[in-house]
């Protein structure tokens, strides 16, 4: 069996996001980079299908520029057995970066595809919706209870969404994405790291796949959100209670 | 001219308040470029649903109403919202930011080979054209976009646009014929968990009540958390902290990657104000935040800071609230 893992690089959640002054781009001096933390949990769902199930191959894809490589060999420390770098151009936008998708996966030929339910960027969360569509296959997403059934052929999961936990089960090949608590992923571990470096990174460029993708989305202009103004400090309940009563009157 | 198909959203044929929003936010687009807006429901006895939708001046409502309609389904619905926006030859297609739209949108979209904006929460108008704005970053950046193309979908915040005015008469009715055989059989229903309690969703309540770290367990949760909500007769939410810890269900984070929300009064209770929990509920009206910490993040977005143990200050808050 193998299951495709697409790995986006994303500024690492800790760290503070900055525009430059002229508010032209984001400020990336210092910026720390990691595996989307979605893909990170797809990636140890595949692991864990791999240890109850035996050998499967799993492959990191990963769209973008040479920086992407630090993601892939992130995976493959994590036990993925094989890395793919797309050569394209930076910020391509969901449909794009999905057309792209649907070549990998007429050439990978996986069984299904695990990943991000979003990335924590962008925060647009359609890529694996998108691709589903494209291929024509069926998805499941906000995953957070995954079972593969009847030898591979569908999978059952639990999904994330705002009315509770709802379950389907979906036809294999799927595209099967993951919500936060499916899982926590493993920490990469040394002989990991180094087991990596073994691994085969490939690369391919877009123009290789056969693909010609632009992106509609345009970004104009990005700014600081308005900021709120700091309020006052209560202290006591009573005063509390007076506040929203008299004040806010929200209550 | 704008023509907008607006997705409406439903949870077993009650209407979800946030598909009014995205009709606002239609009705704005209008008001300012021109042009008309149908709204789209699917499902199976969603007349209830069907008549609230006909009274704020939809060009036409149009009911796909058929048991293979019955659960939303992304395969299905995204196939007949295709079919919908080529015959009415929309130019944006609008949901609600909910797990329903953009389960099901972003695949509609592709269908159509048309590009999608996530989470919008400004649309102006530019000549031929629009421009919209969207967050990103967790709430860190505001970027301005435009999107290119014939066809655009989106998905709207709610907090960013109020319901269309009532109008008086009703739009009338469309009956979409929905070929059941046609459609995709991919993914099939099998349930949905009860929903607990019986308290509204944070994301439609006018009060939020919210853990975190600070509530040490489920029974703690129900009682503070719970209780404190239903004396305001709210909703409860999280931080991710106690959905980590078991403690609360995916399903009530607020946050980046949880739930939206933008109540009249949110209570923060033990909550640090990490910048994934704010992106959730800044757009709040008047945040109150309770923390033992008197230099916790969440005072300096906070209208009213109360610094104390909150194992005390609820329930004395709940009490003094019951007066
Ligand atoms: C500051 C900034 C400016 C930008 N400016 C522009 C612009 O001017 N024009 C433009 O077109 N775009 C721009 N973008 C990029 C664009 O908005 C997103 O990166 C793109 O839309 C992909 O969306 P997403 O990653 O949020 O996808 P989501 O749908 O949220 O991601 C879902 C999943 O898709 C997978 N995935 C997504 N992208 C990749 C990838 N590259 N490699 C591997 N897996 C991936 C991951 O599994 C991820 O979890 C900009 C982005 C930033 C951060
Ligand atoms: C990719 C990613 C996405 C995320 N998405 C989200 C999201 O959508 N939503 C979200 O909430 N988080 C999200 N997080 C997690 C977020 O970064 C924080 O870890 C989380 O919000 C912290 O929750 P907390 O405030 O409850 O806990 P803590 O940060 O531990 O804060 C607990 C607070 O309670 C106070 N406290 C403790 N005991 C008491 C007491 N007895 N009385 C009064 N005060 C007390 C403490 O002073 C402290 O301020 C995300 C993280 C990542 C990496």
């Amino acid at each position: 069996m193998k299951i495709l893992v697409p790995l986006k690089r994303v500024p690492d959640p800790d760290t503070k996001i900055r525009l430059k002054t002229d508010g032209s781009s984001v400020d990336w001096d210092g910026v720390k980079f990691a595996i989307n933390p979605f893909d990170a949990i797809a990636l140890e769902e595949a692991l864990r299908i791999e240890e109850s199930q035996g050998e499967i191959d799993i492959v990191v894809v990963s769209i973008g520029g040479d920086e992407c490589t630090e993601q892939l060999r992130a995976g493959l420390a994590m036990a993925a057995d094989r890395a793919l770098l797309i050569r394209a151009e930076p910020d391509l936008d969901p449909l794009a970066i999905a057309k792209i998708f649907v070549a990998v996966y007429k050439l990978e030929k996986p069984d299904f595809v695990l990943m991000g339910k979003q990335a924590i960027d962008d925060d647009s969360n359609q890529v694996g919706q998108m691709l589903a569509a494209l291929l024509g296959i069926g998805q499941a997403t906000f995953v957070s209870k995954l079972e593969l059934l009847d030898n591979n052929t569908r999978a059952c999961c639990g999904r994330e969404t705002d009315a509770g936990i709802e379950t389907v089960v979906v036809k294999l090949p799927a595209i099967i994405t993951t919500d936060l608590r499916l899982n926590e992923p493993r920490y990469v571990s040394l002989p990991g790291i180094m087991k990596a470096k073994k691994k085969p990174l490939e690369e391919i460029t877009v123009a290789d796949l056969g693909v010609t993708v632009a992106s509609r989305t345009k970004v104009l202009a990005l700014e600081p959100p308005p900021k709120r103004k700091a309020g006052v400090r209560v202290k006591t309940v009573d005063e509390l209670v007076d506040k929203l009563k008299n004040e806010a009157k929200v209550i | 001219m704008a023509k907008i198909l607006v997705l409406a959203e439903h949870d077993e044929g009650q209407l979800k308040l946030a598909t009014l929003s995205a009709m606002g936010f239609a009705h704005e687009v209008c008001a300012d470029a021109g042009g008309s807006y149908d709204v789209l429901i699917l499902g199976e006895g969603i007349s209830a649903a069907v008549e609230l939708l006909r009274g704020y001046g939809a060009a036409s409502v149009l009911v796909a109403d058929h048991a293979a309609l019955k659960d939303p389904l992304a395969d299905k619905y995204a196939r007949v919202i295709d079919e919908v926006a080529r015959v009415q030859n929309a130019t944006m297609v609008v949901g609600a930011a909910s797990t329903f739209s953009k389960d099901v949108l972003p695949r509609a979209a592709a269908l159509l080979d048309a590009g999608m904006i996530s989470d919008v929460n400004d649309v102006r108008s530019d000549g031929n054209d629009f421009i919209f704005k969207r967050i990103m970053f967790a709430g860190n950046v505001i970027a301005t976009v435009k999107l290119d193309g014939a066809l655009k979908f989106l998905t709207v915040r709610s907090a960013a646009f109020a319901p269309p005015p009532k109008v008086a008469g009703t739009s009338p009715i469309t009956s979409v014929a929905v070929d059941a055989g046609k459609l995709p059989s991919q993914i099939e229903y099998v349930g949905r968990e009860a929903k607990v309690a019986g308290r509204p969703d944070s994301t439609e309540a006018r009060v939020v009540v919210s853990g975190g770290r600070a509530i040490k367990n489920a029974e703690d949760f129900e009682q503070l958390i719970g209780g404190l909500a239903d004396v305001l007769g709210g909703a409860v939410g999280s931080s991710r902290a106690l959905v980590d810890s078991g403690i609360t269900p995916n399903s009530l984070q607020v946050g980046q990657t949880g739930k939206i929300v933008a109540p009249d009064l949110y209570i923060a209770v033990g909550i640090s104000g990490a910048i994934q929990h704010m992106a959730g509920m800044k757009d709040t009206k008047v945040i109150v935040a309770i923390n033992k910490d008197a230099e916790a993040p969440i005072f300096e977005i906070a209208d009213y800071g109360l610094v104390g143990d909150v194992y005390q200050i609820v329930p004395e808050l709940m009490e003094k609230l019951k007066k």
